[in-house]
This record gives structure tokens, sequence and C-alpha cells, in this order.
């Protein structure tokens, strides 16, 4: 029905003709695109450090760290800062996740370099002041209380536990009670003396500001930004799968459903197997109403909710998550329904229809994931941290068209393996 | 942003509402039903939810399934929301392909099938919703100050209804429940994207002008009288973190009022957006309660609810309690803080600096198009579309006068039902 449309603002997808990418001397890459239609603009960055780098009876200081960049800086206490964003209907937030610290905002187009002055602030001159400091330790505890009563948050802290046993990434990024209750306001200065600095960051803008204005108005903000003593990353360790399947379960007394994750590592990335994977679980726990998952568990068990399968593949091992949350009698007939879901997964091809129904799915929907700003944002900064390219999304289509189902199949084999699973419970 | 908006009614009685957004190839059609939680009876509670889950079990022309995959294999998007007055349904689609939207909101506004094998199969994939919630102190509590603060009106319970009505609820309620209210003449067809109206509306009226209208017409809803006095309610749970619903009775989103009492919960807790589909909003660390409540170590959250609702409904205030302090300790700073407004006028400046951010979270929440969709229907379920296009305009009006007579009124302790949650070991 094209004749029914108007295509007089039609945008191409983000490319290297309209995507700004320049690196400043200090090590900080700036990426910038215009958008006009709206008169906002989307700041997303990040900074290489994460909880990898926490001591294990220090765990969540990166996390703390993060979250008290904002507390006051050299030029503004808690609330003069606050009230410079606020007043403008602005959000700015920095979290810390393992990887990577990264900051977020959006604000009025007028409002650009207050943004970024106080981005800058905060990553550069924060003071972490006493009171601010015990506050937030506070609130932290608070909310490990409400995560050890929360199904599904210690569902997947466990089931990282069983995944990841003996690697760093089975730690959680916020920690635990014990080692909140370690970390000292000193410990938290000590650790950004150590580690926050130019090198690795990236920063985004997209919205409605001229490319060549978003990035003089970056370098004049971080143009100076340094620190000789800057460490990096430690190197992600390799991990072994787990031999036989290994199922653990937590007792949270007086909930009315129990979550359960369960599933297997997965390559990273960069990984070839990455895009094949990226479509079979699509088909497996994704597509329209959840995929094969979701038509078995919910459409004719009636047995949940939701059901559904995630892939999350960064630097180091990812994993490969099914994830339901049922009624406490219902959880063997679950979590038995998935891996005989599994197995059939791994025993023969998708079908012709399911893979060329799914890739169509991906190629349809990239209009919607790159219509608002931040959806923007957020891809150039995955383009960044995983150096796609430029071209990533001109290439896209390709990348998708070429898996085949035994394409998918090979890969699935690799890593998918019905008899050794993690399965982590969470009910009570 | 290029945006044309037309306004149509068609003869069976549907509202028909276009906008015209030329910046992405998108259309977002929306489909809005008068009927929620306000239109259920004692014993069904929960029924228009249910309803809603039985719009996607299929008709004889599109089969379970069907239509799911349609939409999906093209990277549409397609969901729905019951809420206490209305229940949505939408599909964001490439604009080729938009015609699936609308051709399915047709069919289904008749021709669901209410398969007993597939109602019997929703039930307990309904149970399995609310006991998700149930999980969750928050949703405890909510459920507990709504039965509270009504007796008489349907907000006496939460949308996804009662447990044991879920259980009895048949067949026939949720297809009586269904023909009663899908009908041309309760529902807003709103329709936000990359298209030219004048050609829009003729597919509207070919696709949707043979659905008949007909003479069913809405129950009449109870009023619900004011509170005779402060009640306050303690429920017990898991957990080691007790928690605060303040809940005040609230004006309609049609009273005057309405905007003054959003100004007064900016200041008091935070600017937040009234679009409930996901947009950005701001922190609220300077809100008055966040640095007195929060920044001294009272409570560890706050936040404010003001719900835009057809019949007056609640404004809460929730507060997470902080592990060294007693609810009541809590409640005593909040009563404070209230008291504070009466004493001591907010300012000029204040007023417009929410102002200011007002505007700013709606041009956050206008930036993409499924929300563009989402406002061209809301404000019908409980006002008219003038009531969006002025939102902004009414709340620059709101003077420091009315904030005080409005805080007089509606934050006074007979109006409000005090809601603790406490742990079950203490």
């Amino acid at each position: 029905m094209n004749h029914i449309t108007d295509n007089e603002h039609r945008h191409a997808l983000p490319g290297p003709d309209d995507i700004t990418r320049q690196e400043l001397k200090n090590g900080i890459t700036i990426l910038t695109r215009s958008n006009f239609n709206s008169p906002t603009l989307s700041i997303k960055g990040y900074v290489n450090i994460g909880s990898l780098l926490d001591p294990d009876d220090k765990l969540g200081l990166s996390y703390l760290t993060a979250s008290g960049l904002m507390n006051g800086t050299d030029h503004h206490d808690f609330q003069s800062l606050y009230n410079e964003i606020e007043s403008v209907g602005a959000r700015l937030s920095f979290s810390a996740g393992t990887l990577t610290t990264s900051f977020s905002a959006h604000c009025l187009k007028e409002d650009i370099d207050l943004i970024l002055r106080l981005i800058s602030e905060s990553l550069r001159s924060p003071t972490f002041p006493e009171k601010e400091f015990n506050r937030q330790k506070n609130q932290m505890l608070t909310a490990l209380a409400i995560r050890a009563q929360d199904t599904s948050s210690m569902a997947a802290l466990l089931f990282d536990q069983i995944v990841y046993a003996g690697h760093p990434y089975e730690r959680p990024e916020e920690g635990f009670p014990e080692t909140i209750q370690a970390i000292t306001r000193e410990d938290i200065l000590q650790f950004y003396k150590r580690t926050f600095g130019p090198k690795g960051m990236a920063i985004v803008i997209v919205g409605a500001v001229e490319p060549t204005k978003a990035v003089e108005a970056i370098a004049n903000v971080f143009g100076d930004f340094h620190n000789p003593n800057q460490e990096g990353l430690p190197k992600i360790p390799t991990i072994e799968p787990i031999q036989g399947t290994s199922r653990k379960a937590i007792s949270i007394p007086g909930k009315s459903q129990a979550d359960i994750v369960m599933g297997i590592l997965a390559p990273e990335r960069l990984s070839p197997d990455y895009m094949p994977l990226r479509i079979g679980n699509n088909i497996l726990g994704e597509f329209g109403m959840m995929g094969r998952l979701g038509k078995r568990v919910r459409e004719d068990a009636g047995l949940a909710y939701y059901v559904y399968s995630s892939l999350s593949s960064s630097l180091g091992p990812g994993a490969w998550e099914m994830i339901a949350g049922v009624n406490p009698q219902n959880i063997d007939q679950v979590v038995e329904l998935i891996t005989e879901e599994v197995g059939r997964f791994v025993s023969k091809p998708v079908s012709e229809e399911e893979l060329s129904d799914s890739k169509s799915y991906f190629l349809g929907r990239m209009p919607l994931m790159l219509e608002s700003n931040s959806g923007v944002a957020v891809s150039l900064l995955n383009m960044e941290h995983f150096q796609l390219g430029l071209d990533y999304f001109i290439k896209y289509p390709g990348q998708i068209q070429a898996n085949t189902a035994e394409d998918i199949l090979r890969a699935s084999r690799k890593y998918l393996n019905p008899d050794a699973l993690a399965i982590a419970i969470a009910g009570p | 942003m290029t945006a044309k908006t037309q306004f149509y009614k068609l003869d069976n009685g549907l509202t028909v509402h276009l906008k015209e957004i030329h910046t992405a190839p998108i259309i977002s059609t929306w489909i809005w039903y008068k009927v929620g939680l306000r239109n259920e009876k004692r014993g069904k509670t929960g029924v228009s939810h249910w309803v809603e889950h039985m719009q996607f079990k299929g008709t004889e022309t599109y089969p379970s399934g069907y239509l799911d995959r349609e939409i999906s294999k093209v990277g549409g998007v397609w969901n729905a929301m019951t809420y206490l007055d209305w229940t949505t349904y939408f599909e964001t689609l490439p604009a080729n392909m938009f015609e699936i939207g609308l051709t399915l909101e047709a069919d289904r506004m008749v021709n669901s099938r209410f398969n007993p094998q597939e109602v019997e199969l929703e039930r307990t994939v309904v149970i399995s919703e609310r006991e998700g919630n149930e999980n969750h102190p928050t949703f405890l509590l909510g459920e507990a100050v709504q039965e509270a603060a009504f007796q008489v009106h349907p907000y006496h319970y939460e949308v996804i209804g009662l447990k044991e009505d879920l259980q009895h609820i048949s067949r026939d309620d949720l297809f009586q429940h269904y023909r009663q209210y899908y009908r041309p003449g309760n529902a807003v067809l709103a329709v936000a994207g990359d298209f030219n109206c004048d050609a829009m509306i003729e597919i509207v009226k070919s696709v949707f002008n043979d659905i008949p209208s007909d003479d069913e017409s809405n129950s009449e809803i109870p009023t619900e009288p004011p509170l005779d006095g402060e009640k306050r309610i303690t429920i017990q749970g898991p957990g080691q973190t007790s928690y605060i619903q303040a809940a005040y009775r609230a004006p309609s989103a049609n009273d005057p009022d309405f905007f003054g009492l959003t100004v007064l919960d900016s200041l008091l807790t935070g600017p937040s957006s009234l679009n409930m589909f996901g947009s950005g909003g701001t922190t609220n660390k300077t809100s008055r309660l966040y640095r007195t409540l929060v920044e001294d170590e009272i409570a560890v959250t706050c936040y404010g609810v003001l719900q835009a609702t057809h019949d007056p409904y609640l404004y809460s205030i929730n507060l997470t309690v902080h592990p060294a302090k007693s609810p009541e300790e809590v409640l005593k700073a909040l009563d404070q803080e209230i008291e504070k407004i009466l004493d001591l006028p907010v300012t000029k400046a204040e007023i417009d600096r929410a102002i200011k951010q007002a505007k700013a979270l709606f041009a956050y929440s206008s930036e993409n198009i499924s929300n563009q969709g989402f406002w061209l229907g809301y404000a019908e379920m409980f006002a008219d579309y003038d009531w969006f296009e002025n939102y902004v305009n009414h709340i620059a009006h709101v003077t420091t006068e009315d904030v005080l007579n409005i805080a007089r009124t509606y934050l006074a302790p007979d109006n409000r039902v005090v809601g603790f949650y406490l742990p079950e070991e203490s």
C-alpha cells in the first residue's frame, strides 16, 4: 500500500555517510548522527571500568563508585548538581556492569552544553562526599534485601553461579550484603584514581545537533581529560562448559510463583557462531509470542504467563538462557518441556518456513529499532564497543540472509546439549 | 516534526483519529475500548483483562497464531493493555504493511471465537500472571489499599482480578463482556505514522464500515462517597523491607483540580510523564520528599503516582521504609512535609520549574510513532482529545494559590488510606 505513504522525510539506515566518528588525542572516540525530527538529544557512552576489577571481598566496588559519581563534584554538591539537570527536565545517570561503566542522558537540544559539562564533571572530579556515600551504601543494602526476595533476580544470580562457576562472570555486579558492608569511602577514592580515565572511552550523541557542533562540544569538555595512571581491565579468562546437567534451587518462602532460568554457555559477540545462534534463539524462544517455547509451554500447556529464551554475547563467554515464571507445582513439568524443546532444537534443522519468517523479522524490525534517538545511540555504542564497523547496518541484511538451517543446527549443537544444562530455580 | 491530525466519526459510531508523521517508514495502529476494571462486577473481576488475552486467540478468518506470525515476520510489534478505564491494542508495523493492523482490529472487534478449550488454557496463564504479581510486596500492598479506599466503585479491585474470580469466570462471562463492550460506538481507532490522511480514512472506512452499530450500552457505574475519615491498614508478608502507600482520594482527569494536583505531585515527588508506554522521564532527587525523607535517611525511595482516570481515583505516595526507622516515623515525616506546603506556600519559581519539566517530558514522550499513537487515543478514554492538546497549557496556568488549595483539599489525612507492608518476622 505504498500509494498512501508519503516519503518526504525518509531516512536511510545509519551508515558511513551519516555517522561521524572521530577520535580525540586522549583516546576518546566520538560518534554522532543528526536527527532534527524532534527537539531532543540522546547522549550515551562508556568507560572501560566494571566489576571485573572488583576484589572478591569488596564485590560491588565499581557499582558503588559509578552510583556515587553524581553525589558531588568539585563544582557542585549533590542537590545543586541534580537541580541543574532536573530543572530543565533532563536525565543523566551512571551505572556499572561487568566490563563497562556507562552513562546515559537525554535533554532538550538547547541543553547540550550543560549536560556534557555535567557528564564531564561527574567523570572527572567526583568528590564522593561522606554523607552521600553512607546513604548510598544503605540504599544499596536495602536494594540487596529486596533482591533476595525477588524470584527472577535470584534465579538469574544462581544460574550465573552454575554456568560460570569459577569464572569472574559468576559474580553479581551489585555484590552481596557482606561485600558492600566491607567497602569504605577510601576504597572508592582509591579505585576511582586507578581506573577512571579517557582511554577506551566512547561517547555518542544522536538528535537535533549538527555533527560538527556535537564533536566540538564534546572536545571542548573532554579534550583535556587525562589519567596517566589509568589501569585497564584484566584479561577475561576462558571457561569450559559444565559436564552434565546441574540443577540448583533457592527457597524464598511465602512467594506465589517460582522462576526458572536454564541454559548453557554461549560464544562471544564476535564469534562466527553468533549470527546463526541469534536467529536460532529467535526461533527457539523469541519470535512472536516467544517462539517454540511460548507455543509449547504457554499456548499449548497454559503453564506460564512468560516463557522465552535470550542470547547474551559480549566479550568473553556469553550465555543462552531459557526463562519461565511458573506455579511452584509445575516446575518439573516446565523444566521437562523446555528440555524436550532444547533436545528437538539440536536434533534436526529448523524448518525453511521458520527460518524465512525469522530472517524477515530481523530485517523488518530495523526501522522500529532505529526509530528513536536512544535506539540509534545504543546501536552506535555497540558498533564501537564490538568494533562492528560503521557499515554494520549496510552489511546486516546480507549477514542475516547468509545463514542456513544447517548453519543454525551446527552452531547450536556446538553449545546446546539437553543433557548438560545449568538449571536454576528460585521460589517458595 | 511534520504532523497533521484529523478526526472522523464513521456511520456506525466508530471514532477515528489520524495523525501524519513522516519521520520514519512506520505506521502505528491503536484501537481503544472504553472498558476496564471500571466496568466490572463483584465476582467477575479480571474479566476485562482476560478478554484482552482471548483477543489473541484467533477468529475464523485469522486462526490462533496466524497473525502473530504475519506481524512478527515483518518485524512488527503488537500488544495490548488493560487498565482501570480502558483496554487498548496496538500494532506498529513497517508502513507498507500497515493494513494487517487495521483488518485484524476490525475482525476481532466482532469475530473472536472464545473457544472453550482456549479459555481453559488461558485461565491458568492469567492465574500465573497474577501469581507473578503476588511475588511483589508492592502489588499486595496496592491491592489492599484499593480495597480499603473504595467500597462501591469497581476501583475497589486490581485490574488483574481476584484469584477466586479467575478460578470461576466462565467462557460465557467472557463472551458476554466482549459482546457488550467491543463495538464501534465504544471504541476509538487511532493511527499515527507515515501516511496521507485523506487516503487513510478511505481505507479505514472500507475496513470498518461493515461493522454494524448496535444499541448495547455500558452499565451504570456506582459513585463512590467520600471517605469517612482516615483509614489505616497493615498487611504482612515475606522479606525484610517495609513499605508505605499513602493513597489520597484524587480528582478525575476531567476535574480542573487534576492539573493543580499534577503540579503538586511534581513538587513533592518529582515530575512524571502520563505516558504509560515507556518514555524517558527525569529523576526526582530535588523533589521535596526526596530532599527530606531520602536524604535524611528516613525512607530509601519515594515516588508519587497520579493517574488520569474517568472517575475519581487515588493519588499515591509510595515510600520504602529505611531499615533503621519505624514505619510510624516515616509517616510522621511525610505528614510534616505536607504541612510545610500549607504553612509555607510554594513559590512561583517552583511552579515555573514544574512547567518546564512537564514540557520536556512531553517532548521525549512524543519522540516515537508508537507513542504518538498512544497519545492520539488515550485521552478519549476519560476525557477527549482536547484534554491532551491542552495538557501543557492547563499545567502552565496553575497558580501558587491553586496548589495551596489543592493541598488543603486532597492531602488532608481524612481523605486518605495509609497502607503498611511489614515483614512477617517483625
